[in-house]
């Protein structure tokens, strides 16, 4: 069992024009085995959330907490929060020239995992967990999201997320971009994913079209900065055919 | 000595004599010279105590004695001495490093060739031949503590299919200053792979010209500037033949903030050099804030019957999302840099097809960033 603890969570971002701050006090609990929808409009703070969570040093925490199991996150590198068993899929993944995706997934085991993975179960898994998102071989040897489509990307994504097995993950827009079969193969292999390592998932999406493959414990409905209405999927039905209209004046806030 | 007439486009030298006497002492104000820190290489310009350079004969190196007289390679090669540095040594050299591979041998084994000084400043006199034909991986490891003011007069014969990769790896104290020109036959294929890491001053004037239709030039280079390094790597290519191909590629990655590189790509493209095709690109990595990297690609064109011919420059920094990604997937910050890094030099490494050599090169380069730990790591993705 593991919990990610959200607490009263404050957060700018830092540019040159100087510290803006777009989370308001988030309270959230992502717990194993339960999956947690986080749906609000465009610049409503969703992906700062997810960066927050994952330690992106453009933002700043101001105020609040998170934990993962009683540790605290804010007080971990990345790549220890990674190794601590957080996960980020995201919605803009970067592109890493001259860096394979075979090498690259096989760094990143090695290094979740404490050791380098046996060479010969290492290539099997890797094939498996490829298959079973539908991408062709040929794409371990090409360059880290380097002149991938919005789809490639994605399905890299959550091949990641097969291979690391986090605890807790973070899917920031996995559908956007996607097509109805892609989005039915990459909602698959989250499920299996879920099923198979019992992980706690964090969905953020601006559409409810997710909705439909992945089954939602909670829904929350993100605006301002800040869950502003919280529900069961039904939420996410009066979402579908209101739209965030009503939440509107709550941005503001 | 008689003087050559030069050719007539502005990016060719203006002069060419193998007698010193017949150059100026470079200032520091002249076009060829004004990103070069000249005051730092007074010796250079001058006839005093030096060595020279010399290799340990093998099966196809052999040490010769210098003669005034052109070599046989200097003829194939049209070569003459362009400026200062190259007439010094060309005239003070007082032995030549041969390197011959005869016509139609196709060597399998990579040619390594050890260079050392034997005073604090040596000229160094190398010539590389490819007969016709004939294929092989040259190494010029030059790795010495000491100065050397070298030329480097490659032929390479029709058909003939040369690499040369020129390994500049010495402390950080030694200084060089090259001239190279290469040659390439008929339907030859030449690629010149320059890997400098080492050094305080490393000034390299590269130049390539064709005999014949059909050849093909590749100067690739990757290079590695910190601290008070200087490297300036100038690129001239002769678009003298028909159906010739040339591509150029060069990549930097600087730190530090008094690190300094300079890549000066002059590309001449001929009236009779129909049907060509000629690519230059040069990319700069800056890994902080501070170094300083000079890029001028310049293509003169006097025919536009080409296939093609194109240049780019671009110098960026480090970019951090990239670090943010990899280090997200648990990889710390210092091995996410090295594999940046590695992946920015990869266009470049790749062409160096000897798997052996190509670790090696790697390393070295893995060695100066500073990071070691990623390569017993990954042996194992790459077998
Ligand atoms: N790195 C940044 N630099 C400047 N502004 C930023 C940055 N990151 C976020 N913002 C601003 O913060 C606000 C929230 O952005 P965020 O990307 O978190 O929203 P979102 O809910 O994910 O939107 P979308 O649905 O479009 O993905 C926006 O106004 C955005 O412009
Ligand atoms: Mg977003």
């Amino acid at each position: 069992m593991s919990t990610l603890q959200i607490t009263d969570l404050h957060a700018s971002v830092v540019t040159d024009a100087g510290e803006t701050p777009i989370l308001k006090g988030v309270d959230l609990t992502v717990e194993s085995g339960r999956t947690q929808a986080v749906m609000g409009p465009n610049g409503s703070g969703k992906s700062t959330l997810a960066y927050v969570i994952a330690g992106h040093p453009k933002y700043t925490v101001t105020q609040g907490s998170i934990t993962l199991d009683g540790e605290d996150v804010l007080d971990m590198s990345v790549d220890e929060r990674a190794r601590a068993g957080l996960f980020l899929a995201m919605q803009y993944p970067v592109e890493v020239p001259g860096v394979s995706v075979s090498n690259f997934l096989r760094t990143s085991a090695t290094s979740i995992r404490g050791e380098a993975p046996k060479l010969r179960t290492w290539i099997g898994e890797v094939k498996e967990a490829m298959a079973g998102l539908q991408m062709d071989g040929a794409f371990a040897e090409r360059n880290v999201n380097e002149g991938f489509s919005g789809g490639e990307k994605k399905r890299h994504e959550i091949l990641q997320m097969s291979l690391l097995k986090p605890k807790i993950a973070i899917l920031d827009e996995t559908d956007s971009g996607l097509d109805v079969d892609a989005l039915r193969v990459v909602s698959e292999g989250v499920n299996r994913f879920q099923e198979d390592s019992g992980a706690g998932v964090l969905l953020i999406t601006h559409y409810t079209r997710i909705l439909r493959y992945i089954t939602p414990d909670v829904v929350n409905v993100f605006a301002g900065g800040r869950i502003v209405e919280t529900g069961g999927p039904e939420l996410a039905e009066v979402l579908e055919s209101e739209g965030y209209e009503r939440f509107a004046d709550l941005t503001k806030a | 000595m008689s003087t050559v007439e030069a050719p007539p486009s502005d990016l060719a030298p203006r002069v060419l004599s193998n007698d010193p006497g017949d150059h100026e002492t470079p200032h520091g104000r002249e076009e060829e010279w004004r990103f070069t820190p000249v005051a730092k290489l007074g010796d250079f310009f001058d006839a005093g105590q030096r060595g020279s350079v010399t290799a340990a004969p093998s099966e196809f190196v052999t040490m010769i004695p210098a003669e005034m007289e052109s070599s046989t390679v200097e003829k194939a090669a049209h070569w003459v001495a362009s400026d200062l540095p190259s007439a010094l040594a060309r005239t003070h050299a007082t032995s030549v490093v041969s390197v011959a591979i005869p016509a139609e041998r196709e060597v399998d084994d990579i040619v390594v060739v050890d260079l050392a000084g034997s005073e604090e400043l040596n000229y160094g006199r190398i010539e590389i031949s490819a007969g016709a034909f004939s294929k092989a991986t040259v190494v010029l490891r030059l790795d010495m503590t000491t100065d050397v003011s070298g030329i480097v007069v490659t032929d390479v014969a029709d058909q003939a299919a040369l690499t040369v990769l020129a390994l500049y790896d010495g402390p950080r104290t030694s200084r060089h200053v090259w001239q190279w020109a290469t040659t390439v036959g008929r339907d030859a294929s030449f690629l010149g792979l320059s890997i400098a890491l080492g050094g305080s001053i490393i000034r390299l004037q590269q130049n390539v010209r064709y005999a014949g239709p059909g050849g093909s030039a590749e100067l690739l280079g990757a290079f590695l500037a910190s601290d008070e390094q200087f490297q300036e790597f100038r690129i001239f290519v002769d678009h003298n033949e028909p159906h010739c191909v040339s591509n150029v590629v060069f990549k930097g990655a600087l730190s530090g903030a008094q690190a300094h590189t300079v890549w000066i790509g002059d590309v001449h493209v001929r009236r009779e050099a129909v049907g060509i095709e000629t690519y230059e690109l040069n990319r700069n990595l800056l890994l902080n804030d501070g170094p300083r990297a000079d890029s001028v690609p310049n293509l003169e064109l006097e025919t536009g019957d080409v296939v093609s011919a194109g240049h780019a420059s671009a110098t960026g920094r480090f970019d951090d999302e990239q670090l943010f990604y990899l280090q997200s997937r648990g990889i710390t910050e210092e091995l996410a840099r090295q594999l940046v890094v590695r992946g920015f030099f990869v266009d470049v490494l790749d062409k160096v097809t000897d798997a052996d050599l190509r670790r090696d090169v790697i390393r070295r380069i893995e060695e100066r960033i500073g990071m070691e730990a990623i390569e017993q790591q990954l042996t194992e993705v790459d077998a």
